[in-house]
């Protein structure tokens, strides 16, 4: 790398607590750790290991209980909820396990949905959306509504969503749990795509070793920590 | 967010539970149908008693013979009234007043050719007319000669022309009324029905002399059982009635202490209470209307309500992608609005359609008035940002991230 950019993503000491009948519930317990612009990183960890928590801090849909969180160069926790909001549509893209697209719109209008919060006129985000939907191999789909498609193809419209409105980052977790083993690979070549070719930051979640090998860095998570953080290099070493 | 992406989202979530919306509508349509019937019909009844009293004539007295006296109707020494034409005259000179009639009512049949009719007959003078701002329909009323020579001549109304002489022109026709011959001179123009329901038209008017004589066999000449009065104005109504208790109660001879033997009576004031009362029903019809309205608006929020809690979730994935706190606010308020605006639309509608149809069946002039509709119009807008804010606060007060966990 010709220069060292200052980090898209940078986290110190970040805690989540989750108030439960018996007292709080520690689910981060000090995340330290920054990610660069152009990253593809994935992160691993047991079941209740904070994983979901992390991403969701990270995605600015949920705020820390402490420690700072600056995204390209801004803190997060000075944001007003319409700041956050306009955040995710511009710079974030979601990707979730259970697709959470919405059942009664079509492919089409799901894709242009992040497109009219972005204040786009009809016409103009329709034509958006249906350019995202045949980056995503579902052009001729895009009149179908969730349910008649299958959960490749949900998942599929999920990241032409995401990609809507041209993000730096996506985010993505479990982006492969409901999905066999072929159209995970699909999903995930073309997610390394984005990657590689549009220099999207990706972070994602998986479970599988198969899946994080698409990643060039892995981060393991335990007990609400950080507990392994190795570039793709070392992977291979 | 633009505002036609709104109206886009709002129609689409609406379409999508067809069955759902309409009904919740319902409450709408029948509260805004119920306003804009009640208002028309209320307003019908206004226009009737409006009709009413100024068929009656303007700044009217009406004295009569005997007084109210805490105990009941005393009536005047035996069964003579009162009141003296006389005492007609001498009230017609005080200063506020413009006419005074005295009246002899009384009932009689009446025979022309071979019909013969049953009607209230007037015995009065030609100041009769003008206290009533009564016109003639053909010829002409009769005179204070007339009154004086106790001429036997008749003035009829519209229903009595109608049903002794059918097409036939009734003027310089012999009627009979009680047996004695009369000349019909003149037909009156049509009033219609009096604030009391009672048909005004179905009556005849003879000078009070010839009443007296020819109909009603009077052994007490001159006394009338009442006397009708003008006033110049309403302003002056009030001196008017002092002067002519002072005036009665000099001329009767009545002492300071003593009742008097005459009941002076506000005939306009009476009209406007009538006038009042209508209009105070047909408010009330409104409000009970406006409660149903009110009603309506509460189904709505009931429904938005359910409908936000059942789309949590949805609200959870706008919320992620970028919606804003105010465009799920507005998404929400949107939705609650077009319900109830659609709903006033429908129920304008039909409540327009139940006014004519009433109008029709039961020949009220009922009257949808311009005021009744943008009132209509701008409840149901009111009702909708009202009983749609909350849920719409509930639903742009969602975090987004507990939205998404719902199921
Ligand atoms: N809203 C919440 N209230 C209370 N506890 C919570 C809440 N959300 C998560 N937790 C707890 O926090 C811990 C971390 O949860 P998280 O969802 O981040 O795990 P994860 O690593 O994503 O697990 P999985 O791999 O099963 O998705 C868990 O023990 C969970 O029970
Ligand atoms: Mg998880």
């Amino acid at each position: 790398m010709a220069k060292p950019a200052a980090p898209l993503i940078e986290v110190v000491d970040l805690e989540k607590d989750y108030p439960t009948g018996a007292g709080v519930f520690q689910a981060l317990r000090g995340v330290s750790l920054s990610i660069a612009e152009g990253e593809f990183v994935a992160i691993m960890g047991a079941s209740g290991s904070g994983k979901s928590t992390f991403m969701n801090l990270l995605g600015c849909l949920d705020r820390p209980t402490r420690g700072s969180y600056h995204l390209d160069g801004q803190d997060v926790s000075r944001l007003s909820s319409d700041q956050l909001a306009a955040l995710r549509n511009r710079e974030i893209g979601f990707v979730f396990q259970g697709f959470n697209l919405l059942p009664k719109l079509t492919a089409l209008d799901n894709v242009a949905l992040p497109l009219m919060y972005a204040g786009m006129g009809r016409e103009a985000r329709r034509r958006q959306a249906q350019a995202m939907l045949e980056r995503v191999g579902l052009g001729e789909r895009s009149h179908h509504t969730p349910l008649q498609l299958s959960g490749g193809q949900q998942q599929r419209v999920a990241i032409a969503r995401a990609l809507a409105t041209r993000p730096r980052i996506i985010f993505a977790d479990e982006p492969t749990g409901n999905l066999d083993s072929e159209t995970s690979r699909q999903v995930m070549g073309f997610f390394s795509q984005l990657n590689r070719e549009e220099g999207i930051t990706l972070v994602l979640v998986t479970h599988e070793a198969d899946i994080a090998a698409y990643a060039r860095r892995r981060i393991r998570f335990q007990d609400g920590r950080v507990i392994e953080d190795v570039a793709q290099a070392e992977l291979a070493a | 967010m633009i505002f036609t992406s709104l109206l886009e989202t709002a129609w689409h979530a609406l379409t999508t539970h067809r069955m759902r919306s309409f009904l919740t509508m319902l409450g709408m349509v029948i509260g805004v149908a119920a306003v804009i019937l009640m208002l028309a019909i209320g307003q019908g009844a206004q226009v009737m008693v409006r009709g009413a009293i100024e068929s009656m004539g303007s700044n009217l007295f009406i004295i009569m013979s005997g007084a109210v006296s805490s105990g009941g109707a005393r009536v005047a020494t035996g069964d003579a009234p009162s009141l003296t034409f006389d005492d007609a005259d001498a009230i017609r000179e005080l200063p506020d007043i413009v006419a005074s009639a005295p009246v002899s009512p009384g009932g009689a049949q009446l025979i022309y050719g071979g019909v013969n009719w049953n009607t209230s007959v007037y015995g009065t003078t030609p100041d009769y007319a003008v206290v009533r701002n009564w016109s003639m329909a053909s010829g002409s009323f009769f005179s204070d000669a007339d009154v004086r020579r106790g001429a036997r001549v008749a003035v009829i109304g519209a229903v009595v022309a109608r049903e002794l002489f059918g097409d036939e022109d009734p003027v310089g026709k012999i009627i009979r009324i009680k047996q004695a011959p009369f000349e019909v001179i003149g037909v009156l123009a049509s009033k219609g029905q009096s604030l009391d329901g009672r048909d005004q038209d179905d009556t005849v008017l003879v000078p009070i002399s010839s009443a007296q004589q020819k109909i009603f066999s009077n052994t007490l000449r001159n006394r009338a059982r009442f006397i009708m009065v003008q006033a110049v104005s309403e302003k002056r109504m009030a001196a008017a009635e002092t002067a002519i208790n002072d005036l009665l109660r000099s001329r009767h001879r009545i002492g300071v202490g003593q009742d008097d033997d005459f009941t002076v009576r506000n005939l306009t004031a009476l009209a406007e209470t009538a006038a009042s009362t209508t209009r105070i029903m047909s408010l009330l019809l409104g409000a009970i209307a406006a409660i149903s309205l009110v009603v309506g608006g509460i189904g709505i929020m009931n429904i938005m309500l359910v409908s936000v809690t059942e789309r949590t979730r949805e609200i959870g994935i706008r919320m992620a992608i970028g919606a804003r706190r105010r465009d799920v606010l507005w998404q929400f308020l949107i939705e609650a609005l077009t319900l109830s605006l659609i709903g006033c639309g429908i129920g304008l509608l039909l409540g327009i359609g139940g006014a004519w149809l009433v109008g029709r069946l039961a020949g009220l002039p009922v009257a949808v008035t311009a005021a009744s509709v943008l009132l209509a119009v701008g409840v149901s807008f009111l009702i909708g940002v009202f009983f749609g804010f909350y849920p719409a606060r509930r639903a742009a007060g969602l975090d987004p991230i507990d939205a998404l966990r719902s199921q």
